[in-house]
């Protein structure tokens, strides 16, 4: 018989911020899935919420692409405000 | 430790002028303190070692279950039953976040569990003992889990991030289960004098068998040293069964009960506890099957496995006939790697 497939298991915890990746587990369905990120990673309170996506459906950037999807931030240094010096006495910018 | 003799399958540790250029860089990333994820490359050993390690980590964390399931219909009232439940509940967790880590380098779920049940691959020496009393159960959170927090605690920072991570999570569960474990042995260090003589007897049979998670000393070993280059292994097995030793000691005085070593002493120059010398041999019998429990674990986990066949195959018969109603023209959903 296959393994299950796999499933990448997402959770918000009660503090506003967004779903994280906490792990992966085997299930045969969504619904096996859901019950099974239950019972593993909310056993003391960790989230509100649970998000599961089967590993599959997830596309993924490569390691090789690091440098042409991220090198080009680099040279854009005015893009954070430090960039632009403020002369003493000027203030709330 | 959890993971005992890990074999790098490398003779002996290469310097940098004897690397790829490949594997100077990965070294060079690993010596920043760079963490390696799935997808990026990494030498054939790195990811055999690493596979070897965290199923060996995922084994003795799923066979751990069985010596505490021993007794959880026998616990000596309805709150430690509960607390016992879901210690080894845990334990089971603690398996699956590290199976997980072991797929991600592209081991097979199916693959380590088979060999697990059929004998090829290895797991802590600890869990071949039995758990005769209720006292042990305390004596194994205290002592079993106070070891292997030692050892795991140091392996958040390890250099694969997948078993970094899971770490993290399995330690911060860690804490109850020595915790449980030390407030069952108080219970019974302060109770009657048969139930003090029970606390003594669990210390006297898991004290050895504890000192010895750690592994013989790997001062001269090629392989620790090659995991310890990888940043997969962090201390020595001599430098954790000290710091076990030492914090563990004063913690056995405060329950008035006496550690089973006669040479066990306070050696003020080092600064460290001098304990009597241990039979290796028990271990190496262990290790190789031939504990008091060896072949009793395996035969239950086997059984454990057969007896729950027929659930997997009714829940992906169910999956497959839900999905096929569904979406008639949807392929079956198959198993597949984390990206």
């Amino acid at each position: 018989m296959p393994e299950w497939p796999l499933w990448e298991v997402f959770i918000r915890s009660q503090h506003g911020l967004a779903h994280k990746h906490v792990g992966s587990l085997h299930a045969s369905d969504a619904a096996m899935a859901m019950q099974a990120a239950r019972n593993l990673y909310t056993r003391r309170a960790e989230g509100v919420s649970i998000w599961v996506v089967e590993t599959g459906r997830i596309h993924a950037s490569s390691p090789d692409d690091k440098e042409i999807l991220f090198e080009p931030a680099n040279d854009k240094p005015y893009r954070h405000p430090t960039f632009f010096p403020m002369p003493d006495g000027v203030k709330n910018l | 430790m959890y993971a005992q003799l890990v074999d790098t399958g490398e003779t002996r540790v290469r310097g940098a002028e004897e690397m790829s250029a490949e594997e100077q860089a990965f070294q060079s990333r690993l010596d920043a303190g760079v963490k390696i994820e799935p997808r990026d490359w990494m030498p054939d050993p790195y990811r055999r070692t690493l596979v070897r390690q965290i199923s060996q980590h995922a084994h003795s964390e799923v066979v751990g279950m069985l010596p505490e399931g021993n007794w959880i219909t026998r616990a000596p009232s309805l709150k430690r039953k509960a607390i016992l439940l879901a210690k080894v509940q845990d334990e089971g967790g603690h398996g699956m976040y590290l199976y997980s880590a072991a797929e991600t380098l592209g081991a097979s779920r199916d693959q380590m569990l088979d060999d697990l049940v059929a004998g090829r691959a290895k797991y802590s020496s600890i869990f071949n003992y039995p758990t005769l009393t209720w006292a042990d159960i305390g004596a194994i959170g205290w002592l079993v889990d106070g070891a292997a927090i030692i050892n795991q605690i140091p392996l958040c920072r390890c250099s694969y991030g997948p078993y970094a991570r899971a770490m993290v999570r399995i330690c911060k569960e860690e804490s109850f289960h020595q915790r449980q474990g030390y407030d069952i042995m108080l219970a019974l260090a302060r109770g009657t004098a048969a139930q003090k003589a029970m606390a003594q007897d669990a210390l006297n049979r898991w004290w050895w068998p504890a000192v010895m998670m750690h592994g013989p000393s790997d001062e001269a070993s090629v392989h620790s040293a090659q995991s310890m280059q990888w940043k997969i292994k962090i201390h020595s097995n001599d430098e954790l069964r000290q710091k076990f030793i030492d914090q563990t000691v004063p913690q056995a005085d405060f329950l008035g009960l006496t550690v089973p070593d006669p040479a066990l002493k306070w050696n003020e120059a080092r600064g460290h506890y001098d304990i009597g010398p241990i039979d290796w041999d028990e271990f190496y019998a262990v290790i190789k099957g031939n504990g008091p429990c060896n072949r009793d674990r395996l035969k239950t986990r086997a059984q454990a496995w057969a007896d729950g066949a027929w659930v997997r195959e009714a829940a992906a018969a169910h999956a497959a006939r839900t999905a096929q109603a569904a979406q008639p023209d949807l392929p079956q959903p198959s198993a597949t790697q984390e990206p």
